[in-house]
């Protein structure tokens, strides 16, 4: 006897994730018909743009890399029963913690630095998520509310602080000095600065490569993304943050206290998302700037749903938003009457089928799986 | 000309999945009577109300209200008919006053202003001629209970119905409340309307209603007419006698003190004393059953006992050392606490997780499962299968989610886990609720074992047979309160009547 409403694994893994892309290129079809454009050579530019070269396809993996982090953030927080859409905040504020690591603390060989940094984004991004967390567990705050709300203050907060603290005296450009440097001529690396793939094959070996932002964060965004698996399956607090997500009375029961989850989980949550900061800005931007988390915090949301918040499916669903980011700019490029704008309304409408209609077909595919089984 | 009965339910049938929760009821409700139904939690009663009231749809059978066939499909056709409902929880939007609650649903136009000033000329014809007298500006989250009971009661009659159902009504209310509130019904009933009052307590049947019809297990196991019925009958109807699981247990050798719950009592957020000064000691060596019906302090008293909550008056010693503040569940398991909760499928394990995972819930921190922080999957799986094939869980596969368990098998698999954690005490909640009959009889065995290996147990239950045939000494509650301790070989009338509230001296 099976349980009520419980689909095949297969359906529910890849059937569903598959009919929603189907129905998001649809949807984006119309759109394209719309404006007077042939869906398919549309849908090829977007394919060629992202796989049919290397710098596309490290393009690609430069924008996973922000959607792994991101989307393991929602996953996290959703094992343990919250939704935290303040992924974006969490990514922006783990920013000031970079900085001033890579900024204050530049006398130090990159060996430390670097590590040093990084935490330090980890750090701030965890606590950005922590004090939600906190407001949950303990006053009782929803956390949708409050993380909206660490949001909107991250960006006033982090604008104010680039202006008035990191900007250099007499430069217009509302942004930090750079952190670190890298010598292309002979590979010389100096503070708090990860190196690009194209830098590194180029600075230290000689060999040229196509030329794309993806630096070394991809390989911390596979191992981020092993660790939470072994974290939330391998280790007791892993098991605590589920047993309270899935049914928070048992948990009581079993002598967990939710309160605690859930500051811990948002911290993990917010510390995720901090590394986007990694990515950001000490491995491309080598300083800190106004937005640079660009809405890659939102997209985790429809990363996790799609990848079905476990670790393995977010990296392959954070795969294909990279694909999408890189072919629609590649899009963008080819048609001049299909501008930034309409890109963004694509990405949209697919946030849109993946993320908030993902259950949309389930109820649909229960009836038939059901009528098939009696 | 005979009027016909306001209600008549003519074989009504209805199932949840595997669980038949109104089998074929016939029902008959004169009107101008207010007639009672009773039986145990899980007898059937709320779900036959429920479709009374058009929330469910009965799978077989005929509804006639005042003779007249008819088919409810939603609370609205109930109210159509003339049916109100009392709920247990109240439905009522407490930031509203008295006044916006009653017209809740019947608000007439876009406009509210008609319905509100006819709601108050008729709020003062009802509190007139029915003594429920409320103030209609009141805001109703600030009334205290009996009153915002009083206000569901207004909204149903200005709705127009002369069937009147409540549901458990004196579950919240004091003494005194709820004599008003029979004070109330009678004069609805003297007035012609039909009231149906739904509970569990035996008292009120035999002081307010006309008729009464038993329910148990989802069946109608007798009408009386309540004047010719007896406290005893009803009781008995209400337990049941079926054929006795007995088990084979020698007599018990209680030694040392284990548990020693001291004048404990315990207040619900809204401040409803849900556990009364209970005080209670359960040795090594003997099974301890508290006795009583769903709902009557045992489950807030297992909790507190559990470490899930803490009393808010008196004191729990354990081994020796009493309660204090950082007493959770997980150093009580530390210290030798096992604890097997009435609610399996919410509690007792978690239906998402496969069953090697909801084995070890509770126990996880046990570095026998991996050293500090890590869970050694491998060894979580064999505890599972040493845990499935010692106590015959069926299909024996960790790997399978707990939900896809049948009722008995989970609970073996909870028994297991806490009986292997080698307790000095076990406290046991329905340890036998929904299992199939094979099951319980192995779950009684173990249960036994335990206890002539000199371990101490707590067994509540609300099935009296289970008490009887596995407690060593049996202790009754009623309303938070410990209404009395009998051996385990009481009389089961007794033990019956002490369940009911109604000690020797005032029967």
């Amino acid at each position: 006897m099976g349980a009520r409403g419980e689909l095949p694994p297969w359906v529910d893994v890849a059937l569903i994730p598959a009919l929603n892309l189907v129905l998001a290129l649809l949807a984006t079809s119309v759109v394209f018909l719309f404006i007077g454009e042939n869906p398919l050579s549309a849908l090829g530019i977007m394919l060629d743009g992202a796989l049919g070269s290397p710098r596309g396809m490290s393009f690609m993996f430069y924008y996973a890399t922000n959607f792994i982090f991101t989307g393991l953030c929602v996953a996290v927080a959703f094992h343990a029963g919250l939704f935290n859409i303040g992924g974006e905040g969490q990514a922006y504020f783990a920013g000031l913690g970079a900085a001033m690591v890579g900024l204050g603390l530049d006398f130090l060989p990159w060996p430390l630095l670097i590590p040093l940094s990084i935490l330090a984004a980890a750090l701030f991004g965890a606590a950005w998520g922590f004090v939600p967390g906190y407001l949950q567990a303990k006053r009782g705050s929803h956390i949708v509310i409050t993380t909206i709300m660490f949001n909107f203050i991250a960006t006033s907060l982090m604008a104010y602080l680039i202006n008035y603290w990191f900007r250099p005296v007499g430069k217009m450009a509302v942004e930090s000095r750079a952190i670190g440097s890298f010598d292309l001529a002979n590979g010389d690396l100096t503070g708090a600065y990860i190196p690009s793939f194209f830098e590194i094959f180029l600075g230290a070996f000689g060999i040229r490569i196509s030329s794309s932002p993806l630096n070394l964060t991809v390989l911390l965004a596979f191992a981020a993304a092993w660790a939470i698996w072994y974290f939330l399956w391998r280790t007791k607090i892993g098991y605590e943050i589920r047993a309270t997500g899935l049914n928070a009375d048992a948990a009581v029961y079993a002598g967990i206290k939710p309160d605690r989850i859930i500051m811990i989980a948002m911290a993990v949550s917010g510390g995720l998302a901090g590394l986007v900061a990694v990515n950001e800005i000490l491995g491309t931007q080598h300083r800190l700037l106004l937005e640079y988390v660009q809405g890659a915090g939102f997209v985790g949301i429809a990363v996790a749903l799609m990848g079905r918040n476990h670790p393995a499916g977010i990296v392959l669903a954070a795969l294909l938003f990279g694909l999408l980011y890189q072919g629609g700019t590649s899009l963008s490029l080819a048609k001049s009457h299909i501008n930034r704008d309409m890109v963004v309304v694509i990405q949209g409408l697919i946030i849109l089928f993946m993320g908030a209609l993902e259950q949309a077909f389930r109820p649909w595919l229960a009836a038939y799986f059901f009528k098939a089984e009696e | 000309m005979q009027t016909p009965p306001a209600i008549e339910l003519i074989g009504i049938d209805k199932r949840f999945g595997a669980v038949h929760a109104n089998k074929d009821v016939n029902l008959s409700v004169a009107q101008g009577s207010i007639h009672g139904i009773i039986g145990e939690n899980g007898a059937g009663k709320s779900t036959l109300m429920s479709i009374l009231f058009g929330f469910y749809a009965a799978d077989k059978g005929e509804i006639r209200v005042k003779g007249e066939p008819v088919r409810i499909k939603s609370s609205t056709d109930a109210i159509g008919l003339g049916i109100g409902m009392v709920h247990q929880h109240f439905m009522l939007v407490e930031p509203f006053t008295v006044l916006e609650n009653v017209i809740l649903g019947a608000e007439g136009s876009a406009m509210i202003g008609p319905a509100l000033s006819k709601a108050r000329s008729e709020l003062t014809r009802l509190a007139h001629d029915y003594e429920l007298d409320v103030d209609p500006d009141a805001v109703v989250g600030e009334l205290p209970v009996g009153l915002q009971q009083r206000v569901e009661i207004l909204k149903a009659l200005f709705k127009g119905a002369d069937i009147l159902i409540l549901d458990e009504p004196t579950g919240v209310l004091t003494p005194d409340e709820a004599d008003h509130l029979f004070r109330i019904l009678g004069q609805l009933r003297d007035e012609g309307k039909t009231v149906i009052l739904i509970t569990h307590k035996l008292r009120e049947i035999m002081a307010i209603t006309d008729r009464v019809t038993v329910m148990r297990r989802g069946e109608v196991v007798a009408n009386y007419e309540t004047k010719k019925t007896s406290v005893e009958e009803l009781a008995e109807a209400m337990v049941g006698r079926r054929v006795l699981l007995r088990v084979d247990k020698g007599p018990s050798r209680p030694g040392e003190m284990v548990l020693d719950v001291r004048d404990v009592s315990w207040r619900d957020r809204k401040g409803v004393l849900r556990v009364d000064s209970v005080s209670l000691q359960v040795r090594k060596g003997e099974i301890v059953g508290i006795a009583g019906v769903s709902g009557n302090g045992q489950s807030e008293l297992l909790d507190l006992i559990a470490g899930i909550t803490t009393p808010s008056a008196g004191e729990i010693v354990f081994e020796n050392s009493v309660y204090g503040p950082d007493c959770t569940p997980r150093v009580l398991r530390g210290e030798g606490l096992a604890h097997v909760p009435e609610d399996r499928q919410h509690r007792g394990l978690i239906t998402a997780f496969d069953a090697s995972e909801s084995a070890i819930l509770g126990w996880h921190w046990s570095e026998a499962l991996g050293e500090s922080f890590h869970l050694d999957r491998e060894k979580v799986i064999n505890r599972c299968k040493e845990e499935m094939e010692e106590f015959d869980v069926r299909p024996p596969d960790p790997l399978l989610k707990s939900a896809k368990f049948s009722g008995g098998n989970q609970q073996k698999l909870i028994i297991a886990r806490e009986i292997k954690s080698n307790p000095d005490l076990l406290i046991v909640g329905q340890p036998t609720r929904g299992v199939d009959i094979g099951a319980i009889e192995f779950i009684h065995r173990r249960i036994i074992a335990l206890r002539d290996a000199g371990k101490a147990i707590l067994l509540v239950s609300v099935e009296l047979d289970e008490i009887r045939s596995l407690s060593d000494r049996i202790i009754v509650m009623f309303a938070g309160k410990v209404m009395g301790e009998r051996p385990g070989d009481a009389d089961e009338r007794d033990i019956g009547l002490l369940m009911a509230g109604v000690t020797k001296e005032a029967a």
